[in-house]
Order: C-alpha cells, then structure tokens, then sequence
C-alpha cells in the first residue's frame, strides 16, 4: 500500500468520526428519529472497504454510517438522510437505520439483525452466475451470528464457493446484553469450522491488519472462486446502543477501549512512518471538520419530500 | 391452436419459456435440480438450464434472501418453496426485506423476485403442509399476489410475474397440480391485477379464486338445475385485486357470496366485502355472505378436514338462502 492509500484511510475513519460526533450533536438539536453510532469502529469499515473495488458490493447494518463513507458517501446526502430531506440518499425514506447508496453499491443497511446475510449472499451468487472477479463484503455485529440467516447463508455461500466475505463487527455488546454471556463459544470466527471455511480473529481497531486479513480473504480466496471467508473484527462502540440510550457497560470496559482508539493508532502510526505531521493532520481535521459543517448546512437548507412522495415506488 | 396440459405442465412451460427468453431468470428453492421438484414443476429443466438452476440447502430463510440479493444485482429468481406453509419461515425476507428494498432506495433498484409454491388443503396433509397464506401477503405494499385455478391462467400469470419488476408471491393449490385444461400453442401472458369471470350468470355473484373456483363451479353446475343463475368472479390476482369486476358483477347480480378456503377474518374475503360495502352498497339486494374455512388448524382426518374446509353443498345451501 503507498502512502496516499494510508492518508486515504485516514481520512475516510476521520470523517466518520467526525460525522457521527456531529450526529449525535444533532439529534440533540432536534434531527428526527435515531441513530446508532459507528465511533470506535472506524478501522472495520475503512480497513475492509480499502482492500476492494468500487465495483465490488457491500451490505450494511443499522449501525451502518460508517460502512457508508468507507464506500465513498457524500456527507451532505447521509445528512440530509439523516435529516428525512429529499436530498438524501434515499429521499427521507430510509433515515439513520436504512441509509444506503445503490450507486456505490450498497446493497442496503438494514434494521434487522442478520438480515442483511442472504441478501449479500445472493448477491454473490449473481457474480458467480455471471462469472465475474467481484466480491461482497457482507457487515454485521455479534448479535447477528446467533440468528439463523447467518447459519443459513454462510452454509450456501460455502456450498456454492460465493465470493462473500463475512465480516464481524464483534463490540460485545447487542443492545444491552453482554453478548459473550448468550453465544456458547467466545470467538465468532471458530464458526467458520462448522461450515469448513477459514475463520480469521483480526483486531478490529488496527486498521492496516483489518485491510491485509480482508485483502487475502479478497484477492486469494473470493476472487479466485475460492469462496467465502468469516472474519471476526474484535472491536467496541464508545458510545450507547443508540445515541441517548442508558449505558450498563463497566467505566473500565469503556476507558480501556477508549484508550485502543484506532484513529489515535493509525495517526501515531503514520507520524512515525514520516507520512504525517501535525501541520499535515490539523489541514486534514480542518477540512473533514469543514465538510461536516457543509453536509449539516446543505442538510437543513434541504427541502423536505413532498407529502406525495410517500406513495411513490411502493411498485416499481 | 391448443393442447391440453396439467396445472403443473403449464406452470414447467411459463418458466421453461422465461428462462428461454431471459437469461436473467435463475431458479432457486429445494429439490428442484436433477429431482424435478416434490410437485415436478421443474422437472426437466435443470437439463436445459441447470447452470441457472440451484438448488438449496433446507434453509427457507437462507435462500429466499439470496433470491433478494441475486434480485439486487439484476438476477430474476424464481424461488419455489416447496410447500407455502414453510413462508412463515421465509417471511421476514419477503416482508421487511423485498417489500421495503426499492422503496427504500428511493426506487433505485427492483426487486423483480417470484416466490411460488403449492398451498391449500383437502389432501389430508394436516395443520402445517395445507395453509393458505395469501391474506397475509396481500396485506403488505410492495408485493403482489397470485392465486390461479387453471393452467391456462397459471401459465399466462407466472410468465408476467416472472417478467414483473417486484417480488410476487405465487399460490398454486397442490390440489390443482394434476388437473388438465386448455393451454394455446402459441404464446401468451395474463396481465396481474384482473379477475376473469368463469361463468355469466345474472342471479348471485360468487367472487373467490384458487382451488374454491372449481368447487364454486360445482356447486353453480348443481344450482343450474334448480333455476338460479350463479356468476363466478375469479380474482386470479388478490393483490392488486381488480376492484372493478367485483363490482360490476354485483351491479348486474345484486348478491354477492365469496368463497375462500382460508379462514375468513382479515382475509381477502374481508377485503372483498369492505370494496362492496364502500363502492357498491346500493347494488345489494342481500347481505354480503362468506364461506371459508371453520377457525381450526386444518386437522388430517378426512372427516375432521371436510367439516373445517369449504364443501360444494355449503356454496349451494348458502347461495339458496341468499336466493331465497
């Protein structure tokens, strides 16, 4: 990888955190609905999203911000999403939980848990019939390895040698259940075995090894008619469930992850590679941070939908 | 030109031909490869087209959804389950899942997915192989409902669901698979969305579909011989359901009965009274009646399953106390 792809990946785990910071900021002013915030789990979506095409699919989940500007989302449409307005990704209709770009080949978020792993599944059997060298990076949290449409689409995906690559989000927790406490074995990625595809453990808030895990698994494995590949990232989400949840989870819990900052990380990181400087980063912050203001600028000043709107592409 | 086929030949013929016409349509479901499919409406095909033909683990859930997916990446699936009582573990896919997609992408992408299989009782199949669920699904914008009773209109109606551009669910009564009738040589496709009137009649309008169309048939043959002129509405499609027919055979006949085999509360028979009820009120003569099943799981002794299910003489004792 050179060093404008590393400043890239910079770039892309800042802007996330710098949009769900504001976010949030803007559910408390009044932004309609919820929203589940990606902060902690930067390096997942960028590290994996860097190691494909634009061509390549992926699907999302409801904590799903992040794994959209990993795929090259404009800010100003996920806010205005986010803000319902007719700008938005998907025209007010989706908002914070069902926000996804077809165009970049975001094959949905979703807000139900799992539900997203056949669809991602089905989608490599398109590329697999069309013979094609695409993948799919399929997105999901620990709570979705427990539901049946995990079993289920990752046996076919086996079966049929589907280029999909199953990528855990692994932050412990489903809403507010410690999910250790409800799964009978403690790494996600020994499931794999029970379907005889290799199962990888990567630390989910190192950016550069998610991207190298998911690129073998892309580039050695999916795009060669190998099949698919589980990948179990071991990451936390700083914040509540949704944003202005309760929050259960230890002090200490929270302050050692807070600590494995994977943008702190990947800056020291890059600092110490003599890719960047503190000049170089303060140019960097100040723009995403002017982005971000521009994406809430062009959200509020956005039209909302028609009332008619609501009655359109029920059919297509 | 015409020939004479099954319910089954026909529908084996509306996907053979779609498959023919558009590489795009993939088969997808349990048993339908080599094995030619429990009810053998695939039978042959995997022959002719078995690398578009895939067939599954028994994971309803697992592979209804990567019909969606092959669907979002321009794939026309063809799912079969092969009993529809299995829907229910399917359902989330069909609901939350292709009901919702191009609505929520802001109509950016199109679910063009059809989910087809056998339903229905009278075969002593008991509680959980003879469920109707076509009320259900009618119930949800976004999907589209199919429920034919000939092969002439099973055929002409998988092929425009096939080629439709959103998820159709498609009910085939197993009871239906093995009985004949007049299919054209030459090819055809039945519009969704319009009911065919099987018999004229001028005294009573039974308005039903499906298997419950021969036994209304039945039942009307019977009340011939008595004097009172039965018309039959088949809905062939109960989601988008043809409004129009319903009520301008209620405006010639003035009584309207409807037949369904499934329970009747929130079901399509309810939707049917509610149009008559608004739209054509001053057409009546008497009141809406029903006739679907008892509201009992369907049982598996003969005789339990006929007191539950409707019987030709219920459509003829009804319909004379609506005459009379």
């Amino acid at each position: 990888m050179d060093t404008q792809e590393k400043i890239e990946m910079y770039i892309k785990m800042l802007k996330i955190r710098y949009f769900e910071e504001e976010a949030a900021r803007q559910i408390r002013s009044g932004m309609p609905g919820f929203i589940h915030s990606y902060v902690g789990e930067e390096a997942v979506a960028v590290g994996a999203c860097s190691a494909i095409r634009e061509d390549d699919y992926i699907t999302s989940t409801h904590r799903g911000h992040g794994h959209l500007i990993a795929k090259g989302a404009q800010l100003s449409k996920m806010m205005a999403e986010l803000w319902g307005k007719i700008t938005g990704y998907n025209k007010g209709r989706g908002g914070s939980m069902h926000i996804a770009a077809y165009e970049l080949g975001v094959l949905g978020a979703n807000g139900i848990v799992g539900g997203g792993i056949p669809i991602a599944t089905g989608a490599g059997l398109s590329i697999k019939i069309d013979g094609l060298d695409k993948v799919v990076l399929c997105f999901f949290g620990d709570g979705a390895v427990n539901q049946g449409t995990f079993h289920e689409a990752i046996n076919i995906a086996a079966v049929y040698k589907l280029p999909v690559i199953y990528i855990c989000e692994n932050n412990l927790y489903g809403v507010g259940t410690y999910q250790p406490s409800v799964r009978s074995v403690e790494n996600i990625a020994d499931k794999a075995s029970g379907y005889g595809i290799p199962g990888e453990i990567v630390d989910g808030n190192d950016v550069l090894s998610v991207y190298e895990v998911t690129l073998e698994a892309v580039e050695n494995r999916a795009r060669k008619g190998e099949g698919p590949t589980l990948i179990e990232c071991k990451t936390y989400r700083w914040y509540t469930h949704f944003e202005g949840d309760k929050d259960d989870r230890p002090p200490k819990e929270i302050a050692k992850w807070k600590a494995k900052d994977p943008i702190k990380r990947f800056r020291k990181h890059l600092i110490t590679e003599g890719i960047l400087n503190d000049k170089k980063d303060q140019e960097i912050i100040s723009g995403i941070k002017k982005e971000v203001a521009d994406a809430v600028k062009f959200a509020l000043e956005s039209p909302e939908p028609e009332k008619e709107e609501a009655l359109l592409d029920v059919y297509h | 030109m015409a020939k004479e086929l099954t319910f089954s030949e026909a529908l084996r013929e509306a996907i053979d031909e779609e498959m023919a016409r558009d590489e795009s349509v993939i088969l997808i479901g349990i048993d339908i490869g080599p094995y030619g499919g429990a009810f053998k409406v695939t039978e042959g095909l995997y022959k002719k087209y078995g690398n578009r033909i895939f067939d599954m683990p028994i994971s309803e859930a697992g592979y209804t959804g990567c019909g969606v997916g092959a669907a979002m990446t321009g794939k026309r699936p063809v799912i079969e389950l092969q009993f529809t009582d299995w829907i229910t573990i399917a359902s989330d896919q069909l609901v939350n899942q292709a009901a919702n997609i191009s609505y929520m992408l802001a109509g950016k992408v199109s679910i063009s997915l059809v989910l087809r299989g056998p339903c229905g009782g009278y075969d002593n199949a008991a509680a959980q192989h003879s469920h109707n669920f076509e009320s259900w699904f009618s119930f949800i914008p976004g999907l589209k409902v199919i429920t034919p009773s000939t092969p002439y209109d099973a055929k002409g109606l998988l092929k425009s669901a096939i080629r439709d551009n959103n998820p159709v669910i498609f009910f085939e009564h197993r009871k239906l698979y093995y009985t004949k009738g007049e299919v054209p040589d030459k090819e055809y496709t039945i519009p969704i969305g319009v009911a065919d009137i099987k018999r004229n009649g001028k005294d009573l309008t039974i308005v039903t579909y499906s298997y419950m169309v021969s036994k209304s048939l039945e039942a009307a043959n019977i009340l011939a011989k008595d004097g009172i002129d039965v018309e039959i509405v088949d809905l062939r499609t109960v989601s988008p359901i043809d409004k129009n027919t319903i009520l301008e055979s209620v405006k010639r006949t003035n009584r309207l009965l409807i037949v369904q085999e499934a329970w009747a509360r929130c079901s399509v028979s309810s939707e049917v009274a509610a149009i008559v009820a608004q739209d054509g009120i001053e057409y009546l003569d008497a009141p809406i009646r029903r006739i679907t099943a008892k509201e009992a799981p369907i049982p598996f002794s003969p005789v339990l399953e006929n007191y539950v299910l409707p019987q030709v003489e219920d459509i003829i004792e009804v319909t004379k106390e609506m005459i009379d």
